[in-house]
Formats: C-alpha cells, structure tokens, sequence
C-alpha cells in the first residue's frame, strides 16, 4: 500500500510514454499528452524517464501517502502542497507516510504531472502501464482515478530531494499558441480561398477537449469542393470512406469545428482531415485549457522534422540536467 | 485498364496516409491488404503501426529511425511491384449470431429519435424502405444471406467495419444519424454508408442499429477462448457471416459467455478475388458450406 486516493480530482490518470503497434485494431499510443513535462518529472525523482506518473488535468486530487517517497510536479502550473502547505513546482519532494498531499488552484496549463521515485507500478498492458478509457484496460483498472484507490510504487533508486528544475528547461504555457501543421491528407476538397481562412482564423479551444481530441471554434466554415461523392463515402461533403486518422491530424466534420486527435485517438472514422499538426506541438495541445486561443500555421515536412530535432535536443539538455 | 495510382499524403512528421481510391471497392481494400502485409513482413526498422482501412492504408515511422522519404520510396516500391498479381488470401470465417430488432437497440433508438431523418421509423423499417425492400424481413434476410468482409480494424479498440460481398447495385446503404447517438448498447450491429459494425464497447455512435450479438469481440480480461490469443477478435481480412438468432438463444449464448464457455464457430479458408468476382453468389455459397462443414 503506497499512494490512497482522497479526492480524484477532475480526471487523473496513469500515464506512460505509451504503447505502438496496436494502431491496426483500434487501440491508440495513449500517454502523457505532454511528453516533455511528463519525462522532467521522472528524471527529478531519479526515475526512468518513461516511469509511470499520474496525469493531473485542470483541479488536482488528494492523495495520503501511506510510505516515505520523493515526488515531483511538473507541467501546468498547480502548486502541490503537503498537509495543507505549499511547496514548489518543478522540484524533487520529500513527502513522509501519512502525509497528505494537495494541490492549489490551476494557474496556468491544463496538465501536470506527478511522478513518484520509483514509478506508478500498475500492471503493463500491451508495453505500457497507460490508461486507455475508451478501452477500459491499462494504468489503475482501466479508468481514471476514484476516491478509494491504492496505487502500489516500485522499488525506486533512492534520490535526494530538493532538485529543481532549470527555469529554462521548464514548459512554456501560454494562452495563444501557434499549432504548426503539415497540410494535405483531403485539403483537396476545400477551396483553396477556405483553406487560406482557416489558417488565418484564430480559433478557441471548446469545452469538448480531452485526451481523445481538442475541438476548436470560433473560426469560419469550410467551403467544399463541389463533387458527387464517391461510392461508400456518405452524403455529407465532409465525409470519406472512413479511413485512419494520424495522430495530430484535424478533422473538420460538416466542415464546422476542427477536432485535432490526440494520443487517446480514435483511430479511424469518415471525416476528412486537412492536414496534421506537427509531433513537436503535440505537447502544447496538452497544455491547452477551454477558450484558451490557436492558430494553426502551415509548414513544410523539412521544417516540421527541423522542429522534432530541436524539442529532441531540448529534450537532451533536460536529461544532462538532470542526470544523477 | 491499369491500376489507378495511390495518392501519398504525409500526415505531419509521423504518419503516411495513402489513399487507394475514393471510392469503395474490394479492389481498392485487397490492394491495401497487400502492401500492407507485405510492410509488415519486411519488419522494418523504424515502422510502428502499419494500418490497413477501406480503401486507403496508414503506416506509422519514427521518423528519428527511419526517413520519411525512405518510407515513401518503400511504400511506391511495393505499390509498382504489385502491380496485377492476383489476390490470394488466407482468411478465416466466423458465424457470428444476431438478435435483430432486438429491445435495446430498439430502446436506445427510443432515445434518440429526434436525431434521426425518419423519427416515425424504426431504424431496420428505414433501412428496408430506402434500400428497396418489401419489409423488415426481407431487408434482415439480405443483412444475413451474404458474408461480410472485415475491411478495417478501428475507430474504437476492436470495432470491425465490415463490407458486404455482393454486387454494387446490391450493397445496403444508409445515411448516418443527422447528429450522432451520445450512446450506443454493447456489440450493437450497425450500419452507416455502405459499411456494417460492430460496436466492440457501448459508446457514441451515429450507425443504424440493426441489432446485437451475444458474442464479445473485445474483452481485455480475454475471458472466452476466442479471445485467449489477444483481446481484439476481428482482424481486417477476416470473413463474417451473421446468422439471425431468437431471443431464447440469444439469451442463453449470453448465459454461457457469463458462465466463460461460449465459443464462435470459425473455420479457415483461403479466398481468392478472381474467383469470387467470376460469381459471387456462387462463391458465398462454398463459404458458407465451409463454415458447416459439408
């Protein structure tokens, strides 16, 4: 018995680096939907950095410790506190049995995460200790936390408390990102006068955001081109026959609010997509709250594997920061 | 005629998404069964998730083991030496049974009525109506008479879409919901453009609902022994063929699943396009003499 669970806060969940390979039958990566603060907070507590965490998202839970353990909060910006007071963000913890641990008011970012020396040791489903909900399997019996449960630690390599983070390794969070975007899949299908719209539209983030997708509004329909739809494909303009979905890819069902799946996709459906945003921006979705604003910015594949080399490199430093 | 060439789309840094035909057709998914399996016995480094849809086909890369470029040229690569080889395929048939007009599709129709073209109508009298036949079971008997194939593995974990092997002009077609059901009952059969489901888990849906089936098709606690080898039954390429039940025996399959012994009937088969094109009627027949063993 390690971790109780108080209160479960408003969706908290076990989360990994995923799983791949299992795309083909419906089952998507899942995972920390903001890879990079997800891996800091491993590598604070001296853990793997793949370790199962806990992905807290918007109003934190309430968790005893029931053990000794070195915690660590990285991501959105919710003040952990240990028997009522506050402690630091992005900094290595030392939390003793029978204290409780809380978290103030969210002040920035949507997800944080909370990872604990020796890791979340929920049983591996299919290579990974993430929940997939749609599915009902992998992190804490396949859902999201609820008051009452006991999630066992692993062994962890004992770490010293009291590490931080480097301000300039930390997330950036913002309440107007730019979402950068490889176009193409079906952008044939809107006029080109649409598409330069939807790129120049500043779009909101809907209260129907979650790890499955982001949907936006508040930018301009899509105008189709007109065509006689193909055999199998359904009557709406909107509609293909239903193919996979990429992972960042944006769908645009009756051509109204763009929905940009994330980690928790569903794999595959009839909605056409006009184009996918880039892996190194997927973390900021993560970190994106309702009404919270985007645009999305057209580049080439060349800059978007120019963008995946710099978070790598990012990703790099923060690993060399923070090597025991 | 020669082959119509497939349309490559990188989606974002990660992803290939190439797209067959526009269209449905069993040309279109055999060709993305091909290549497809033929990526995945070539395990290359670098390559994550190899997806096999309708009439298109997604293949997952790292792009930091393997260059997108070199993905594309892989991909085109396959897709010319292919060429017209004839298709072949090693498959398996399943019996699936089917409790049509069933009280909780019924029910849950109830519920959403106000979200469908036709609030009057079930939806089994709508399908019937707008695909021409003379009533519910008439419309049934064709939903049952010819095997499917399972053309996509998806949307949700373990959720098969699956293509009717009939003529064009025989396909059952049907609009989605107007807006979509925010509920759906457990291993519903449903039915939306010109594709059947099955809906592996009780969620959001916008198909028709047909009926359900007693038979799990997705269990990660992998239960029943067709579940043992994974927890995702269907597999894209498998053949099904629905056999309409009562409620008596579908009450007492659901009896047995409840009690871990019930089992589907499936027998392996080799299909061949060509053959099945020449007369398919003809060919659904031998089907389904395989699956009862004459």
């Amino acid at each position: 018995m390690a971790i109780e669970v108080i209160k479960p806060g408003l969706a908290t969940s076990v989360q990994d680096a995923g799983r791949s390979g299992y795309y083909h039958l419906g089952i998507p990566p899942s995972g920390a939907l903001d890879q990079y603060s997800f891996r800091a907070a491993n590598l604070l507590v001296g853990n793997d950095e793949g370790a199962a965490v806990l992905e807290l998202t918007m109003l934190g839970p309430e968790l005893a410790f029931r053990r000794d353990a070195v915690i660590a909060v990285t991501g959105a910006v919710m003040t952990p506190k240990l028997d009522g007071v506050a402690q630091a963000c992005n900094t290595a913890l030392a939390v003793k049995a029978g204290q409780v641990l809380s978290f103030d008011f969210l002040k920035g970012g949507a997800r944080a995460y909370l990872a604990v020396a020796g890791g979340i040791d929920v049983p591996v489903v299919l290579g990974s200790r993430s929940t997939y909900g749609l599915g009902a399997f992998g992190g804490h019996q396949g859902r999201k936390l609820a008051a009452g449960d006991v999630l066992p630690i692993g062994a962890g390599t004992p770490v010293r408390a009291g590490r931080s983070l480097d301000p300039a390794l930390q997330p950036v969070l913002e309440k107007a990102v730019e979402l950068r975007v490889v176009p193409g899949l079906y952008d044939h299908r809107v006029t080109r006068a649409s598409m330069e719209a939807f790129y120049a539209d500043t779009w909101s983030v809907a209260p129907e955001a979650d790890r499955i997708g982001y949907r936006y509004r508040g930018g301009r329909p899509l105008e189709f081109v007109a065509r006689t739809q193909p055999f199998g494909a359904g009557s709406d303009p909107s509609n293909i026959v239903d193919a996979c979905y990429p992972i960042g890819s944006i769908q645009v069902p009756a051509g109204l609010e763009p929905i940009v799946l994330h980690r928790d996709a569903v794999s595959g459906g009839g909605y056409m997509m006009v184009g996918t945003v880039i892996s190194a921006d997927l973390d900021r979705i993560g970190q994106m709250q309702p009404n919270h604003k985007a645009r999305f910015v057209v580049v080439d594949l060349a800059a978007a594997l120019a963008a995946r080399a710099e978070r790598r490199a990012r990703l790099d430093r923060l690993r060399a920061s923070l090597a025991l | 005629m020669a082959p119509r060439p497939a349309r490559y789309s990188f989606g974002g840094d990660e992803h290939l998404f190439v797209e067959l035909d526009e269209e449905m057709s069993l040309d279109a998914f055999f060709k993305g069964m091909a290549i497809t399996s033929a990526v995945r016995d070539r395990k290359i480094p670098g390559i994550t998730d190899i997806c096999p849809a309708n009439a298109s086909y997604q293949i997952r890369f790292d792009p930091d083991v393997i260059a997108p470029g070199a993905v594309l040229d892989l991909l085109k690569g396959i897709e010319a030496e292919l060429g017209e080889a004839e298709i072949e395929l090693k498959t398996r048939i399943i019996e699936i049974p089917v409790l049509y007009n069933d009280p909780w599709t019924n029910e849950t129709q109830g519920r959403f009525r106000d979200r469908h073209q036709d609030p009057s109508s079930t939806d089994l009298q709508y399908a019937a109506r707008i695909n021409g036949y003379g009533g519910v079971d008439d419309f049934v008997a064709a939903h049952a008479g010819a095997p499917w194939f399972v053309s996509m593995v998806g949307f949700v974990a373990g959720l098969p879409f699956m293509f009717q092997m009939v003529e064009r002009q025989r396909q059952i077609e049907v609009p989605k919901y107007v807006r979509p059901r925010t509920d759906t009952p457990k291993l519903t059969i449903g039915h939306g453009g010109c594709f059947g489901c099955i809906y592996s888990v009780r969620g959001a849906g916008g198909y028709q609902m047909f009926g359900v089936t007693p038979a799990p098709i997705f269990d990660p606690a992998q239960g029943l022994p067709y579940l043992r080898d994974f927890m995702c039954f269907f597999r894209p390429g498998d053949i099904v063929k629905f056999k309409p039940i009562d409620r008596a025996a579908y009450d007492s399959a659901v009896a047995e699943v409840e009690a871990g012994r019930f089992d589907l009937l499936i027998r392996p088969v080799d299909f061949s396009l060509k053959k099945f094109l020449e007369d398919p009627a003809a060919y659904n027949q031998g089907l389904t003499e395989v699956l009862h063993g004459h």
